[in-house]
């Protein structure tokens, strides 16, 4: 059976820096995987290159068995692959419910003359656009509902910034969703809620997620496999104890600061 | 010091420094001052105190001219008393302080214009300066000779500064009331011939035969005023609007539509009872608050900042001409039709859509600055088409296409002379566009849209297809701007290529920015005001003495606009909801409805770290 998502020698070169090298890799329907690294390592690049923000040099990305090269990100994001970001980037001037209403665009396709015509399709889908939105903003409890709907996004608060761009991304509807360091900023408490949080996107949503972060204790919690990258070079794949247990990745994460102060 | 502070001359030098009246900065008055003599010779100098000296407003005390002047000390000395309190620390008391400040900055400009005379005597500069005129002389000496002139304004300025100033220290139910009597007495003044127009036996009335208010009749207007305002007419106002800012659901519904419904009888029966100046006016408002209403989707909605706009109002004028005059070019084949004004409009609103489809195209994968340039050359490239003797077969070049006909709708013709019907027409479109912007803004195409205005790629990364979304904004828009066009053709009767100067894009951009981008009721008022009351790129407005300096004054107020209040006379209420958070979550809090989550407002301080 092939893979839901699919890595070849994905190569990408900055200049003269090589920010990813052949990468190799894979995601299976239902897992969720965790892509680790030190700053820099390369991979919000990666991200990058999966949604569609960035061209590859070489190699090639497929998704249920089709390339994803060429394709531009609102396409990508139609196959059914959804993305945050590492900093947040939320409509600030819209509100909250609008935020999330927005970002079911490719799912609908009421036009101009339904919403000026107010038909009856154009009603419903409506409806049934807000009554998604409103559903995965209670994901997050009352936090994101209630008088908040009608809120901006930029009168929320640090970490209700991070849940409204989770909640945006699973407002797309996709099979595949990519989270860039979704508990970075986070107190402990708020980042083990996450955490469970997380899990229960693949239990009772039933999305596969790839995750950037920093923070080994989520890794270690939510992820299946562990992917470590630096400088663009895929150090170790495999459980968490197999690859933080890698020599090499010890390395990376201990070797860096010693370099630094040299 | 006294002796430069006329105003404050009648308390002794000790008495004043006690009470601290001199404590203020006065390195920053006399600059404030220096602008006031700045502001004052520029505008001496644009010619505009001679231009509108002709037209009376109090006869015999004050001229436009005048008026062009004296607001300046006035303004300034008033703003001057507005300081910024830092959280956290008391305001600074009001006190004779304030005056003696606004004094010195109104003394100081008068100062400049003292200077001026001197200059306008000693040397003869008409080459370089235009307006550096023996008339000019003439007015800033009151006619009385140049030792009077040199010795008046700085005493007028010290006065006018100081009672700006002094506006401060009065309570603010007095301020108001001072307030309207003066703005009411210069409004019926400067709008004499729409109030005539309007109102016919006002006329001899109120305003003396040459124009200008009477003297008598200022004066009672000014009580009048001043009695209403202070008996509290303003208030009852303010009583409405908040009603209806705090009513919801069904009460505010009900609400709209009584203002709805009165806003629309009062349109439609303005034009009945009035002459055709007004007619006139509210016929050329609308026709550019069509081209607002436009404009408003393409860069207040999608923020696609489209300078060429102007394109798709020629493009709709032209079609239309050519469709319905006889006096078109001569290579039209023959089969080519010639219909009635509605038939035309039908295909002019397929061709604009086509034409915004073409001009988009290429244009629309840009982004930004690079996107607002092309769209400028794109606007200048057709109005040159038109133009073009390339074309003169068709377009018929500088001549234009004349004998445009009459809209005939079998009850009723729509034609330039009879302004009237060209109102209720563009009405009927002003309808039409204002329900297809507020539909459209409400819809998943206006929130693609707003969130392509807010983050292209995010947007674009959400699943959005910006290029056809952005596209979508800029056909909608062209559509919008062919009816006022098609209407254009029919009420002026010709084309020429010359109505579509670049200016227009210019005029219109500033109409929905100071209005008030992506809302509705802001662009509205901006067309009204601006278009209503300063006049369109050819077009008279309420103030026609000042067309000459029409663009000056567009231009300042820009950019007083985009200083001052850069989200428009009317904010979108987007803004002012973020503008009022606070109130919001208070309100909130009170109806039990927070968060009562512990964590709600957590890492802030981290924030930083990771930025
Ligand atoms: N568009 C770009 N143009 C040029 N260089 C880029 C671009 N995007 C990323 N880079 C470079 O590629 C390298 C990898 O960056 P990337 O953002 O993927 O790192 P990261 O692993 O996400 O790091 P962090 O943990 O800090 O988020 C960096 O050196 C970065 O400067
Ligand atoms: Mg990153």
């Amino acid at each position: 059976m092939s893979h839901l998502l699919e890595i070849d020698n994905l190569s990408v070169t900055f200049g003269g820096l090589h920010a990813l090298k052949e990468l190799n890799f894979h995601v299976d329907e239902g897992e969720i995987v965790g892509v680790i690294g030190p700053n820099g390592a390369g991979k919000t690049t990666f991200f990058n290159m999966i949604s569609g923000m960035v061209t590859p040099t070489s190699g090639d990305i497929r998704f249920e068995g089709e390339s994803l090269l060429g394709l531009d990100p609102n396409q990508v994001t139609q196959r059914g692959i959804a993305r945050t970001f590492q900093n947040v980037r939320l409509f600030a001037n819209m509100t909250i419910l609008e935020n999330v209403m927005v970002s079911q665009h490719c799912r609908t396709k009421q036009g101009v003359w339904g919403s000026l015509l107010n038909t009856a399709g154009f009603r419903r889908e409506e409806a049934e656009i807000r009554e998604h939105a409103e559903k995965v903003l209670g994901f997050f409890g009352s936090r994101l509902v209630g008088y908040r709907l009608e809120q901006t996004a930029s009168v929320l608060s640090y970490a209700n910034r991070r849940r409204l761009e989770i909640a945006r991304a699973m407002a797309t509807k996709p099979r595949l969703i990519l989270l860039d360091e979704p508990v970075a900023g986070m107190n402990p408490k708020e980042s083990a809620e996450l955490t469970e949080l997380i899990g229960k996107l693949r239990t009772e949503w039933g999305f596969t997620i790839v995750l950037i972060e920093h923070d080994m204790n989520v890794v270690r919690d939510v992820s299946d496999r562990v992917v470590c990258l630096d400088h663009g070079e895929t150090l170790a794949q495999g459980s968490f104890e197999e690859v933080s247990s890698n020599p090499d990745v010890i390395e990376a994460y201990l070797g860096r600061p010693l370099e630094k102060q040299s | 010091m006294t002796a430069v502070t006329p105003g404050a001359a009648t308390a002794t030098e000790l008495e004043l420094v006690q009470k601290g009246a001199f404590d203020f900065d006065w390195n920053e008055a006399i600059r404030k001052g220096a602008i006031v003599a700045l502001t004052l010779a520029f505008i001496a100098l644009s010619g505009m105190p001679v231009g509108l000296d002709d037209r009376s407003l109090i006869e015999p005390i004050l001229s436009m001219g005048y008026v062009a002047l004296l607001w300046v000390p006035f303004v300034l000395g008033w703003l001057s008393g507005n300081e910024t309190v830092l959280e956290g620390m008391a305001a600074t008391k009001r006190g004779l302080r304030d005056v003696v400040r606004g004094d010195v900055i109104g003394f100081v400009g008068g100062l400049g214009l003292s200077l001026l005379v001197i200059l306008l005597n000693a040397f003869d500069l008409r080459d370089p300066l235009v307006n550096w005129s023996p008339q000019l002389i003439e007015l800033l000496q009151f006619d009385r000779g140049q030792g009077f002139g040199i010795v008046a304004w700085p005493i007028i300025g010290g006065v006018l500064g100081a009672a700006g100033a002094g506006l401060h220290l009065v309570s603010p139910r007095l301020r108001k009331a001072i307030l309207s009597a003066v703005i009411t007495v210069l409004l019926v003044a400067i709008f004499e011939t729409f109030i005539v127009d309007v109102i016919d036996f006002l006329d001899d009335l109120l305003y003396e035969k040459q124009g200008g208010l009477k003297l008598v009749a200022a004066i009672v207007i000014a009580v009048v005023a001043f009695i209403a305002s202070y008996a509290g007419a303003g208030r009852a106002v303010g009583q409405v609007r908040s009603n209806y800012h705090q009513a919801t659901g069904a009460a505010k519904k009900s609400q709209t539509i009584t203002f709805i419904a009165i806003a629309a009888i009062a349109l439609i029966v303005t034009p009945m009872i009035t002459g055709k100046i007004t007619q006139e006016l509210l016929a050329n408002i609308g026709i550019f608050l069509l081209l607002a209403l436009g404009l408003n989707i393409v860069v207040g909605l999608a923020g696609i900042l489209d300078l060429g706009y102007v394109a798709f109002f020629a493009v709709g004028g032209y079609t239309t001409a050519v469709l319905t005059s006889p006096n078109r070019g001569e290579d039209w084949p023959e089969w080519f039709p010639i219909m009635p004004w509605w038939g035309a409009l039908l295909v002019t609103i397929v061709v604009a859509a086509l034409v915004g489809l073409f001009i988009g195209a290429p244009v629309i994968r840009m982004r930004g600055d690079y996107l607002a340039i092309v769209t400028l050359g794109f606007g200048e490239i057709i109005r040159i088409l038109f133009l073009s003797d390339w074309l003169n077969g068709y377009f018929n070049g500088a001549q234009g296409i004349t004998n445009v006909p009459a809209a005939d709708f079998g009850f009723a013709q729509v034609k330039g002379t009879d302004p009237r019907s060209v109102f209720y027409l563009v009405l009927v479109f002003a309808v039409i566009s204002i329900y297809v912007s507020w539909r459209l803004e409400r819809s998943r195409l206006g929130r693609a849209w707003m969130a392509i205005r807010e983050d292209e790629s995010v947007a674009e990364a959400m699943g959005i297809n910006t290029v056809n979304m952005k596209l979508m904004a800029f056909v909608v828009g062209a559509v919008l701007a062919s009816f006022s066009g098609a209407i254009f053709a029919a009420k002026v009767g010709s084309i020429f290529p010359t109505s579509f100067l670049i200016l227009v894009s210019i005029i219109i951009l500033v109409v929905v920015i100071v209005g008030g981008m992506g809302n509705i009721i802001g662009v509205i008022v901006g067309a009204a005001v601006l278009i209503g009351v300063l006049g369109g790129p050819k077009q008279p407005g309420l103030l026609a003495e000042f067309s000459e300096y029409k663009l000056l004054i567009y231009g300042a107020l820009l950019v007083v606009m985009m200083l001052q209040r850069p989200e428009g006379l009317v904010p979108n209420a987007r803004r002012s909801r973020e503008l009022h958070q606070d109130e919001f979550l208070q309100d909130a809090w009170l109806k039990g409805e927070v968060d009562t989550d512990d964590d709600d407002e957590p890492g802030t301080e981290v924030q930083g770290a990771l930025a």
